[in-house]
């Protein structure tokens, strides 16, 4: 049972108190903030983002990061519609092939990462514009609107009316992202590929000397970052209907922010799933509100912004005023 | 009684490019001896350490045993699994993993899920067996040194250890802390665990060793009963030269007042020092590492700002915003870790050493010539008797000795009357280290008040006339060198 001066150290812990303070505002201001439905949808328009986020947060937990998971979501998104709907393979085919171009995507990034020896966020902001571009400059920047219908019809799983006699439905985006989320809690948690990631991230040169392969393990998070945007790009084909090639382009920050809010270091090794997860609830809690406040989108931007620099800069300083106050309270006691 | 040979060496060479590192090595380790490995920095006891762990494979020809047993193809896992460990100098841990995964990480090699029951098993019987109790779901970066070295011996131990190498541990400890790491060392070996100790500290030496071997140059000087050696004869046998005796520590006391700080603390960092430094004055300044010395040293050259107490310069108080004032004002410091703070390794020596003073080579239109540039390098390249080919060749193409008097030029050529030196010889072999005492004695000479911050012993006895001992942020005491032993000395600061 951890005290609560150590639950006071963990930004999840602040996080999880901020957003009780938000939802308490937001349902005294709007009064239909606080249903079932409205988070339930709310829980859906953000399941791409976490999906996204979890494959993101593989990497950053490795010691690296990623910038160009939203261009690989968009270019798997865009080959699996097209093999879907110019040559009408079926979901057997059309899933793997989609998840496998995004996977494809992750090991390019880590190819680079590896073998020019340049630092991760040049080189993914680079192949970002390239994937991206690229996808642009092939398509012309013209959707497909006539997916299959396996893949543009609404799956609910489960369905059930509220008091208020709302409509609820628990639908395909939110089972994949629970998904997501317990995989890579499994992966980083309870498997010996997760132990070692945090152990590359925590100290690259350590790892090398207990004869960690660094590099494999940098295809595997690379690759499974890419995986994760594959799946969210399908996911979110899904849940509009259609494929659109820029529609998840400008995301990146936005994941990041929630990674970074939750408490993963760009530093690398430090981070959890649940403070990932309390990360975008509370994006996701911040959009919501300023939309029932009716208040401009651009905030959402300003205040997504000043989160990366409240955030880190707070780390920051925290780190720099524990280590000073160790200086005197480490000297021996005579 | 003679104990069996563990590992044998014979006529083992290592080659970097054109650069031989190792030379011919013959030594042996016994097995559940303690032997201890010294020698100057860049003598080639780290490559050493790299070829018998399997991190540097050795150049074809040399012969190498493990337990009898002839050792034809190597790498680190088969070091581990034929019982080498080495606990590095910088401890190789993950500051972000629980203590039991940090002792026990073998467990989490290759594939499938993690056996963390097992790993946390393994890890308590290892401290069990060490006798030390240390949380085993705490991070590792939460604990002191001292129980981070713990940590990493475990490590060794966990992996049915039978030779561990300990590449420098007692650098950062208190003395108490070094008493408890040599007594694991006896217990180690007690156990039939070879122990190979790096050690710079000649005391700890002999006072742990059963037989130490000298190295210089990548060849084995020789192996020695400890019994046979004292502090001197090991320093002349690891750098072939006779270390200068004391110089006579002169009273200042009458002189002019150069530097004073009255009651001066910074919350966290020290805590109402009073000194006064005289013209032409060495004042030493020593205590463990954290007890507040290089933080008081940036204070005085005004770095950071004291929250009260007074600091006068020339009999002037002064508070200065930045160290353009304290530069101003006559103060120039050299920093302790000269390679991340001091130099900007790709620039040359004269981009190097004039950033301090550039503006004082302006002409009257405020531009800079080259000439003048070159000829202010010249002249102090000449006078320090730094060694070297050409001003233009980048800082880092030099020894270690030779960049450090790059960087006292840098100060010197501010024309400073007080000089605050912070650990002036780290990093440098010890027979380059008494030219840098000639030259501190001779600016002394010329009149220059200097503050030296040190913990050896030896380079404060070489340079000061009063040595001043802090002590959790606080001034505990003031000796003279020619009152005082070195030994003395070091039990008060280590006590």
């Amino acid at each position: 049972m951890p005290d609560l001066s150590s639950l006071r150290n963990r930004p999840e812990f602040w996080l999880a108190a901020v957003i009780a303070v938000f939802v308490l505002a937001l349902s005294l201001a709007t009064p239909s903030f606080l249903s079932i439905s409205n988070f339930v949808d709310l829980t859906e328009s953000y399941a791409v983002q976490a999906i996204m986020a979890t494959g993101l947060f593989v990497v950053l937990i490795a010691g690296g990061i990623d910038i160009s998971f939203a261009a690989t979501a968009s270019v798997a998104q865009y080959v699996a519609a097209l093999l879907a709907t110019r040559f009408g393979l079926s979901p057997i085919l059309v899933i793997p092939a989609g998840l496998a171009v995004g996977t494809l995507l992750g090991f390019i990034n880590a190819t680079l990462i590896h073998y020019a020896r340049v630092n991760s966020i040049i080189i993914t902001i680079a192949t970002m514009n390239v994937y991206f571009a690229l996808l642009m400059y092939a398509t012309g920047g013209h959707s497909i609107y006539n997916l299959p219908e396996w893949w543009s019809e609404r799956i609910t799983f489960l369905q059930f009316e509220t008091a208020g006699s709302d409509l609820v439905r628990i639908t395909l985006p939110i089972v994949v992202m629970v998904a997501s989320l317990g995989l890579c809690w499994v992966l980083l948690n309870r498997s010996k590929t997760g132990r070692q990631l945090y152990a590359i991230g925590g100290n690259a040169e350590a790892a090398r000397r207990i004869g960690l392969n660094i590099s494999r393990l940098q295809f595997f998070a690379y690759g499974f970052a890419g995986f994760m945007a594959a799946l969210a790009g399908l996911v979110q084909a899904n849940r509009v209907g259609e494929a659109v090639p820029n529609a998840l382009y400008g995301t990146e920050l936005s994941v990041l922010s929630a990674a970074v809010l939750g408490g993963a270091s760009l530093l690398g090794g430090v981070g959890t799933i649940g403070g990932i997860t309390l990360g975008i609830l509370m994006l996701a809690i911040i959009q919501n509100g300023l939309n029932l406040l009716d208040i401009s989108p651009y905030c959402f931007e300003i205040i997504t912004g000043a989160i990366i620099l409240a955030s880190t800069s707070l780390t920051a300083v925290s780190v720099r005023s524990r280590t000073r106050s160790r200086l005197v309270e480490e000297a021996p006691n005579v | 009684m003679t104990a069996p040979v563990f590992l044998e060496l014979r006529n083992v060479f290592k080659t970097f490019g054109n650069f031989q590192a190792l030379r011919g090595i013959d030594w042996d380790v016994r097995e559940g001896e303690i032997h201890c490995l010294v020698g100057e920095n860049g003598c080639g006891k780290s490559t050493l350490i790299k070829a018998v762990s399997g991190v540097h494979a050795p150049d074809a020809g040399g012969d190498m045993r493990i337990a009898g047993q002839e050792i034809l193809s190597f790498d680190p896992m088969r070091a581990r699994a034929l019982g080498i460990q080495v606990v590095f100098q910088d401890l190789a841990l993950f500051p972000n993993l629980s203590v039991a995964e940090n002792i026990a990480f073998d467990g989490n090699l290759g594939r499938g899920l993690s056996p963390k029951a097992a790993i946390r098993r393994k890890a308590r019987e290892t401290l069990d067996r060490l006798g030390h109790d240390l949380p085993l779901d705490l991070q590792v970066e939460s604990l002191s040194i001292a129980e981070r070295q713990i940590v990493a011996i475990a490590r060794g131990l966990a992996g049915s250890a039978r030779l561990i190498f300990m590449d420098e541990p007692t650098a950062s400890l208190t003395r108490a802390e070094v008493r408890r790491l040599l007594d694991l060392v006896r217990k180690l070996s007690a156990a039939g665990i070879a122990v190979v100790f790096v050690s710079h500290r000649l005391d700890e030496v002999s006072a742990i060793a059963e037989r130490i071997t000298v190295m210089r140059d990548g060849r084995m000087v020789g192996t020695y009963p400890a019994s046979a050696l004292d502090q001197r004869t090991l320093i002349h046998l690891m750098t072939g030269i006779e270390i200068a005796s004391h110089h006579v520590a002169r009273d200042c006391a009458s002189r002019d007042v150069v530097l004073e700080a009255r009651h001066l603390s910074r919350r966290g960092e020290y805590d109402d020092v009073s000194l006064a430094l005289h013209e032409g004055e060495v004042l030493g300044l020593t205590g463990l590492l954290g007890a507040g010395r290089t933080e008081l040293a940036l204070s005085l050259f005004g770095m950071t700002k004291p929250d009260s107490g007074a600091l006068i310069v020339h009999g002037q108080e002064r508070r200065f915003r930045t160290n353009q004032d304290a530069l101003a004002a006559g103060i120039a410091y050299v920093s302790e870790d000269r390679l991340n703070l001091g130099i900007n390794a790709e620039q040359s020596i004269v981009d190097n050493l004039d950033i301090a003073v550039l503006p004082g080579l302006a002409n009257r239109f405020g531009l800079i010539s080259d000439e003048s540039r070159t000829q202010l390098a010249k002249n102090w390249v000449a006078r320090l008797n730094i060694k070297l080919s050409s001003v233009e060749d980048a800082i880092n193409t030099l020894s270690g000795g030779n960049q450090q008097r790059v960087i006292l030029a840098r100060w010197l050529a501010s024309h400073p009357k007080i000089l605050i030196l912070d650990s002036p010889t780290v990093g440098v072999d010890i027979k380059n280290k008494e030219g840098i005492y000639a030259l501190i004695r001779e600016l002394s000479d010329q009149g220059v008040g200097i503050l030296v911050i040190s913990d050896e012993m030896i380079e404060l006895f070489a340079t000061c006339d009063r040595i001043l001992h802090m002590r959790n942020g606080r001034i505990a005491g003031e000796y003279s060198p020619s009152l005082i032993t070195e030994q003395a000395l070091e039990e008060r600061i280590y006590a």
